[in-house]
C-alpha cells in the first residue's frame, strides 16, 4: 500500500504508479463535453413527456418558435430517421421471438415513460432553450400505466406495444430443463424464494451530452458525445439510424466523467444533434443533460424479479438450481437490453459452484419506466445475487455453515477447464467457452481469516450487549471479463451482431517518442497510464516517452470500446501484439545496421544486441531514428516503425474472490451500519495495483449502495419518485468503513499479460456480501430473506413483524 | 437546471434592502447564501420576480453577547461561523451543526436563511425552538419586531415573516450552567435532512430529578414543534431512564405524522419516540 511511484523512468509494469491523467482531472483542466465551445454553437433542450404512458394528439410549437433566441423547433414528425437500433436480441438469431420496440429520435405517436423526448428547441443560449420548452403545447391523451414487470405480464395489464402481447419482449431459456426438474423433484431438500434485484440509476459525476456539427462545405458530420463507444456509435448512427454513409461521420468522445455502462448505447439525442445541425444550416448544436433529466433519459440498471429454487442433499451437496426471472426493460429497448438478463446473466447463474443441473427462464418485459440496460457488472451482479442468496438459504435450511457449503460445492482446482452447466459451453456455437482457471478455496480461507470468522459468535455477543445485531455476509463470486471472443459473442444462437476484438496502432517517431492509438475508450479507468506502463515495458523506454491517444474515430483504429471489464484482457493485449510487431521490425533493422542476421539479435529492454558481442548494439531510439530517415533501408523493408494489431481473445477471463461484509443493525431503529468490509480478489496479474485497488473501491461501493440505500422507485402512475439525489440515496464516503483488500494471484492463461480485468468485480461481489450480512444479523429473529435496499425503515418493519410473529 | 428570468438587486445597506422589500410587489425573495433558494430556482419550483441579495451586509454578520447575557446571532452568520462562535456553548448546536448539509453548504448557508426558508425537515429550527430563541425582523416603515421562535414557523416553507420584513437577528437566551442540551437525528441517507430530529434541553437537574425541559422535534410533521407533552412529563420527574422513556412516548402527541418513501408513518412515529429518548438522555449526560 506504500511505495506509490511518481512515474519515473524505470520499468513500471506492475507498479503502483500515479495516474498520468489525474493532474488534469483534479485541477479542472479536463476537457469534458460541456467544456467544448465551438464558434457559432447553438444550444438544444428537449421537451420530455410528463406522462408515463400517453398518446400524442398534437404538438403546437408555434408559440415556442417566436420565443427570444429560438432558431428552430422540431418534433418527431420532422425527422426522417429510423428508430434506434437494437443490437442484441435475446438468443441472437436462434429463432427466439423478440418483440422489438426502440425509441425514435423524438417520439411521434405515443410515449412509454416519463422522460421520453417529444420535441426539441434550438436556441442561441441554453437559458433561452429552457424557456422556449415551456411554450410548447402538447395535447396528451393519458393511458393506463404499469411499472412492475411481473404485473405487466398478467392478464388485464395495460398494453404498451401492439407487437408485444402481455408486454413480453421475449421468453428465453437456458440449461437442461428435464434434468433440472428431475433434480428438484427428487431432491432431499428444496428451498424456494422470491427475490427482487431492484432498479438502480447510474450516477456518473458528469451527465451525458452531445454536440452535433454538420459541415455544409464537406457534407460531413462531427459528433462529440460522452460515449463509451464512439466507433460503435458511428456505425449505428449511420448504418441503422440516419442512413448517412459511415465515412461521412466522425465521432469524438472527450474526457468522460464516469459511465458504468450507461454510455455504451445509441441515444436519440446523438441523432437529434446531427439532424438539428444540418437543419439549421450547419451551426453546431450542443445538448447537455441535466441531472433530473438524466434520471429519466439515461438508462437504468438491474430490475429483476426472480423466483429461485435450489435443491440438494442434507450433506450440503447442491444438485439443482431453477430460476424464473422477470427482467424489466422499460418502455422501449435500449441498444443491448435483451442481452443483459440472458447471456450475461442466465449463463453464469451457477457462479463458482459445480451445480450439475441449472435451468433458467427469463422473460423480458416492457413497462412504463425508463429503459434498462447494462449497468456495472451487467447481469453478473444479478446472477451472483441469485446464487449467493440461494446458497445462504440452502445452508440455513440444512443447518450448515455458510462457508462450508461454499467449500463443499466449489469447482475444484483440478476440474478446470470447466464446462458451465448453465450453458456457457453449449452456447458457444463452435467456440468452446469454458471457465479456464480458478482456485477458490485459498481466497475464501484468506477472507475468513481476515474477517475473524472463527470468532464470529463472540463478536456477535459483544455487539448484542451494545444493542446491535451483528451479521457477517459472504459472497464467493466469479466474474466474466471481456465480452469476447467474437466468435462466441457473435455466434448464431447467442449474441449481438458485432465482433468483440480490439485494436492498437503504435508509431515510433524519429525522436524515439511513441504514439499509441487505441480503440478502447476510457471513462475514468486510467488507460493513459496503464497502456503507457505496458508499452514502456515492451520497448524498455520511460513511460513518459509514450502517449496514449483514444476516443476519436478519426485517428484511432476501430475498436468496440470499454465496458465488460475488457480493456485489460483484450485492448491491452492488442497493444502488446502491436508492440511485438514493432520489436520484430526493429530487430530486423538492427540486424541490418549491425551486419548480423535477425535471429542473432537479442532484445534487452531498449537495447538490440548481437548475441555473444554485447558491445555491438543499437538502441531502440537509434533504430527508430535511422528507420525514419530511411537513408539506408534494406531491400523489401519499409521505412518507419508503424504497426497495427487487432486482437480477438480466445476466451473470456475469469476473476474470482471472496468478499465478506460485517454489519451492525441498531435493534431499536433498524439502521444498518457497515462496520467492516474484507475483499480477497484474484484478478490475475496487475498492470497497476493502485488502479486495481481504485476499481475495487469504486465497484465495492456501488454494490454496497445497492444493498443498503439505492433504489429507483416509481409510483403506480409511472412517475419517478426518486427523481433526484434528494430522494435517490447514493453511498457517501462517510457511510463506509475502510476496505480491507487482499489478493490471490492466478494468472489468466489466455493472454500474454496474464491479466483478467477488474472494472466490475467489486460490484458483482459486494451486493450479495452485504445482503448476506444483513440477513445473518436478522437471522435470530427468524428472518430468512428480505429484499434490498435495507433501509432503516424496511429493516425496522421486518423486525417488528418478526417480533410480532414470535409473540 | 436554469432558473427562470429574474431581476437581481444587490443591497448595499440594510436600509437599502428594506427599501427594496418595501417597494416590491411581493414577488421579491431575499437571497443570502442561496443554498436552499437557488436549487429551487434552478428546478423552477421557485420563480421570484426579483432577488434581493443581502449577502454583503456586514451588519448582519457575526455573533455578539447582549448586555443581558443573551447571544445575538446576525442573520447572515453561516453554519460554519456559528459553530466557531460562543454558540458552541450549546451542546445541541455542537451536535446539529456539523451534520447540516456538507462543507460547502455550511460555509455558504446562513442561519437567517435557514429559518426564513423553513424547510420542515431542517435541523436548525428545532434547535432554536428548544432554545426559546427570539427572532428580530425589520421593515422599512415598521422598525423592529421581536418574534418568539415558538409560533414563527407556520407550516412547511411558511413563516410569520411579512413580505416587507427582513429577518436580521436571532437571539438566544444566555448560557446556563444548570442546563444540558443535545440534538439527535435520523438522517435521510439521500438528502441528509432529518427524517426525525430532536432537540432537547433539561434544566435544573439535581439528584431529585429534572426541574424542567424543552423538547423540539423536526422532520416529523409539517413544521417543527415543541413536544409539550414530553416536556410536561419530564418536568419534576426523577430523570431515570424509565421516566425519560415514558416521557418520550409522548413525542408525537397531537401531531399528524408525515409518511414518504423514506419513512412510513409507523416508522417515523416510533423513531420520534426513540430519538426523543436518546436526545434527552444525551442532554442529561452532558450535565453528568
Amino acid at each position: 500500500m506504500t511505495d506509490v511511484l511518481e512515474a519515473p523512468s524505470t520499468d513500471m509494469l506492475g507498479k503502483r504508479v500515479k495516474r498520468t491523467e489525474d493532474p488534469r482531472f483534479i485541477t479542472g483542466e479536463g476537457r469534458y463535453l460541456d467544456d467544448i465551445k465551438l464558434q457559432s454553437m447553438t444550444h438544444m433542450a428537449i421537451l420530455r413527456s410528463p406522462y408515463a404512458h400517453a398518446n400524442i394528439r398534437s404538438i403546437d410549437t408555434s408559440a415556442a418558435a417566436t420565443m427570444p433566441g429560438v432558431i428552430a423547433v422540431f418534433t418527431g414528425a420532422d425527422i426522417p430517421y429510423n428508430p434506434l437500433p437494437m443490437a442484441w436480441p435475446a438468443g441472437g438469431s436462434a429463432g427466439i421471438q423478440n418483440n422489438i420496440n426502440t425509441p425514435r429520435t423524438l417520439a411521434t405517436d405515443s410515449v412509454k415513460w416519463t422522460g421520453e423526448g417529444v420535441a426539441a428547441v434550438v436556441c442561441e443560449t441554453e437559458a433561452q432553450a429552457v424557456d422556449a420548452l415551456e411554450a410548447i403545447v402538447v395535447d396528451w391523451e393519458p393511458l393506463p400505466t404499469v411499472v412492475d414487470a411481473e404485473k405487466a405480464t398478467q392478464p388485464g395489464a395495460p398494453q404498451l406495444h401492439e407487437n408485444a402481447p402481455n408486454n413480453v419482449v421475449f421468453v428465453w431459456t437456458v440449461g437442461d430443463k428435464a434434468g433440472t426438474d428431475a433434480a428438484i423433484d427428487g431432491a432431499e431438500v428444496v428451498v424456494r424464494q422470491r427475490i427482487v434485484n431492484q432498479r438502480l440509476i447510474p450516477n456518473s459525476i458528469e451527465t451525458r451530452g452531445d454536440i452535433g456539427w454538420y459541415n455544409p462545405g464537406t457534407d460531413e458530420y462531427t459528433v462529440w458525445m460522452s460515449s463509451q463507444t464512439p466507433h460503435i456509435q458511428r456505425l449505428l448512427l449511420t448504418a441503422f439510424v440516419t442512413g448517412i454513409p459511415e465515412h461521412k461521420v466522425r465521432c469524438i468522445s472527450p474526457d468522460i466523467g464516469g459511465a458504468f455502462g450507461s454510455r455504451i448505447y445509441c441515444y436519440a439525442d446523438m441523432a437529434l444533434c446531427m439532424f438539428a445541425s444540418k437543419a439549421i444550416g450547419g451551426r453546431p448544436v450542443k445538448w447537455v443533460e441535466g441531472r433530473r433529466e438524466s434520471y429519466q433519459s439515461t438508462t437504468h440498471g438491474r430490475d429483476h424479479i426472480t423466483y429461485l429454487e435450489i435443491a440438494g442433499k442434507r450433506d450440503g451437496e447442491v444438485t439443482g438450481l431453477r430460476v424464473k426471472t422477470y427482467a424489466n426493460l422499460g418502455g422501449r429497448l435500449s441498444t443491448i437490453a435483451p442481452g443483459v438478463p440472458t447471456t450475461l446473466y442466465g449463463r453464469v447463474l451457477s457462479g463458482c459452484y459445480k451445480i450439475p443441473n441449472v435451468h433458467a427462464e427469463v422473460t423480458g418485459v416492457y413497462t412504463n419506466t425508463t429503459f434498462v440496460d447494462a449497468y456495472r457488472g451487467a447481469g453478473r451482479p444479478e446472477a451472483t445475487y441469485v446464487v449467493e442468496r440461494a446458497m445462504d438459504l440452502f445452508a440455513a435450511e440444512i443447518g450448515m455453515d455458510r462457508a462450508e457449503i461454499r467449500r463443499r460445492n466449489f469447482i475444484a482446482p483440478d476440474q478446470f477447464p470447466y464446462d458451465n452447466p448453465s450453458g456457457l459451453g453449449v452456447a458457444s456455437g463452435g467456440a468452446k467457452i469454458y471457465i479456464d482457471s480458478g482456485n477458490y478455496e485459498p481466497a475464501l480461507d484468506k477472507g475468513l481469516e481476515m474477517a475473524g470468522y472463527a470468532n464470529l459468535d463472540a463478536t456477535k455477543a459483544e455487539a448484542k450487549a451494545r444493542g446491535k445485531l451483528l451479521g457477517l455476509g459472504l459472497s464467493t463470486y466469479i466474474e466474466v471479463c471481456g465480452v469476447a471472443p467474437s466468435k462466441w459473442i457473435g455466434a448464431v444462437g447467442e449474441g449481438w451482431g458485432a465482433a468483440m476484438w480490439e485494436s492498437a496502432n503504435i508509431k515510433v517517431h524519429l525522436t524515439g517518442k511513441v504514439v499509441v492509438t487505441v480503440g478502447t475508450q476510457p471513462q475514468g479507468q486510467g488507460h493513459e497510464t496503464t497502456y503507457a506502463q505496458i508499452i514502456g515495458h515492451e520497448f524498455g523506454i520511460p513511460m513518459e516517452d509514450v502517449v496514449i491517444q483514444h476516443s476519436d474515430t478519426q485517428g484511432t483504429p476501430f475498436g468496440y470500446g470499454t465496458y465488460g471489464s475488457r480493456t485489460s484482457s483484450v485492448g491491452h493485449t492488442a497493444a502488446v501484439k502491436a508492440a511485438d510487431k514493432i520489436k520484430e521490425k526493429a530487430r530486423r533493422y538492427a540486424a541490418h545496421m549491425l551486419e548480423a542476421s535477425p535471429e542473432d539479435i537479442e532484445i534487452d529492454g531498449a537495447e538490440y544486441r548481437v548475441k555473444g558481442s554485447p558491445d555491438r548494439k543499437k538502441t531502440f531510439q537509434e533504430i527508430a531514428f535511422a528507420l525514419d530517415l530511411a537513408f539506408d533501408v534494406p531491400e523489401g523493408m519499409e521505412p518507419y516503425l508503424d504497426e497495427t494489431a487487432y486482437y480477438d481473445t480466445p476466451n473470456c477471463t475469469w476473476p474470482f474472490g471472496t468478499h465478506i461484509a460485517i454489519v451492525e443493525i441498531d435493534e431499536e431503529t433498524g439502521v444498518v451500519d457497515l462496520v467492516r468490509y474484507v475483499a480477497v480478489d484474484d484478478v490475475g496479474k496487475k498492470i497497476n495495483p493502485m488502479i486495481v485497488d481504485g476499481q475495487l473501491h469504486g465497484g465495492i461501493t456501488q454494490g454496497i449502495g445497492q444493498a443498503l440505500w439505492e433504489g429507483a422507485i416509481y409510483g403506480d402512475d409511472g412517475q419517478l419518485l426518486t427523481g433526484s439525489m434528494l430522494d435517490y440515496a447514493l453511498p457517501k464516503a462517510s457511510f463506509l468503513p475502510n476496505f480491507e483488500l487482499a489478493e490471490t494471484v492466478t494468472p489468466s492463461p489466455v493472454n500474454p499479460l496474464g491479466v483478467k480485468g477488474v472494472g466490475e468485480a467489486g460490484c458483482i461481489a459486494s451486493t450479495a456480501a452485504v445482503a448476506s450480512a444483513v440477513i445473518d444479523a436478522l437471522g435470530p429473529l427468524g428472518i430468512r430473506h428480505l429484499d434490498m435496499p435495507y433501509t432503516a425503515n424496511k429493516v425496522w418493519s421486518a423486525m417488528q413483524s418478526a417480533k410480532g410473529g414470535q409473540a | 437546471m436554469i432558473p427562470a428570468t429574474f431581476e437581481y438587486r444587490r443591497a448595499d445597506s440594510l436600509d437599502d434592502a428594506l427599501a427594496a422589500l418595501a417597494e416590491g410587489d411581493g414577488s421579491a425573495k431575499v437571497i443570502a447564501g442561496g443554498m436552499s433558494l437557488l436549487p429551487l430556482m434552478k428546478l423552477r419550483l421557485a420563480t421570484p420576480g426579483t432577488l434581493i441579495d443581502i449577502g454583503r451586509l456586514s451588519e448582519l454578520k457575526g455573533v455578539r453577547q447582549l448586555d443581558d447575557g443573551r447571544l445575538a446571532i446576525g442573520a447572515l452568520t453561516t453554519y460554519a461561523e456559528l459553530l466557531d462562535s460562543p454558540a458552541r456553548h450549546y451542546g445541541l448546536l455542537r451536535d446539529a451543526l456539523p451534520h447540516i448539509g456538507d462543507v460547502q453548504v455550511r460555509n455558504r448557508g446562513t442561519i437567517g436563511g435557514a429559518i426564513a426558508h423553513s424547510d420542515p425537515a431542517s435541523d436548525l429550527p428545532a434547535c432554536l425552538l428548544a432554545l426559546d430563541a427570539e427572532l428580530v425582523a425589520r421593515s422599512a416603515g415598521g422598525g423592529e419586531r421581536e418574534i418568539p421562535m415558538d409560533g414563527f414557523i407556520e407550516g412547511a416553507f411558511s413563516t410569520d415573516l411579512r413580505p416587507e420584513e427582513l429577518l436580521t437577528e436571532i437571539r438566544l437566551p444566555g448560557p446556563r450552567e444548570d442546563a444540558g442540551s443535545a440534538y439527535a437525528s435520523l438522517q435521510n441517507p439521500a438528502s441528509g435532512y432529518a427524517m426525525v430530529g430532536v432537540a432537547a434541553i433539561v434544566f435544573d437537574v439535581t439528584t431529585a430529578g429534572i426541574g424542567s425541559a424543552s423538547v423540539a422535534i423536526t422532520g416529523v410533521s409539517d413544521a417543527p414543534y415543541r413536544a409539550t407533552a414530553v416536556e410536561a412529563a419530564l418536568a419534576g420527574s426523577d430523570g431515570s431512564p424509565a421516566s425519560v422513556a415514558a416521557a418520550a412516548e409522548h413525542a408525537t402527541d397531537g401531531q399528524t405524522v408525515n409518511a414518504d418513501i423514506h419513512a412510513d408513518r409507523d416508522y417515523r412515529t416510533a423513531m420520534a419516540v426513540i430519538y426523543t429518548r436518546r436526545a434527552i438522555q444525551a442532554a442529561l449526560a452532558r450535565l453528568a
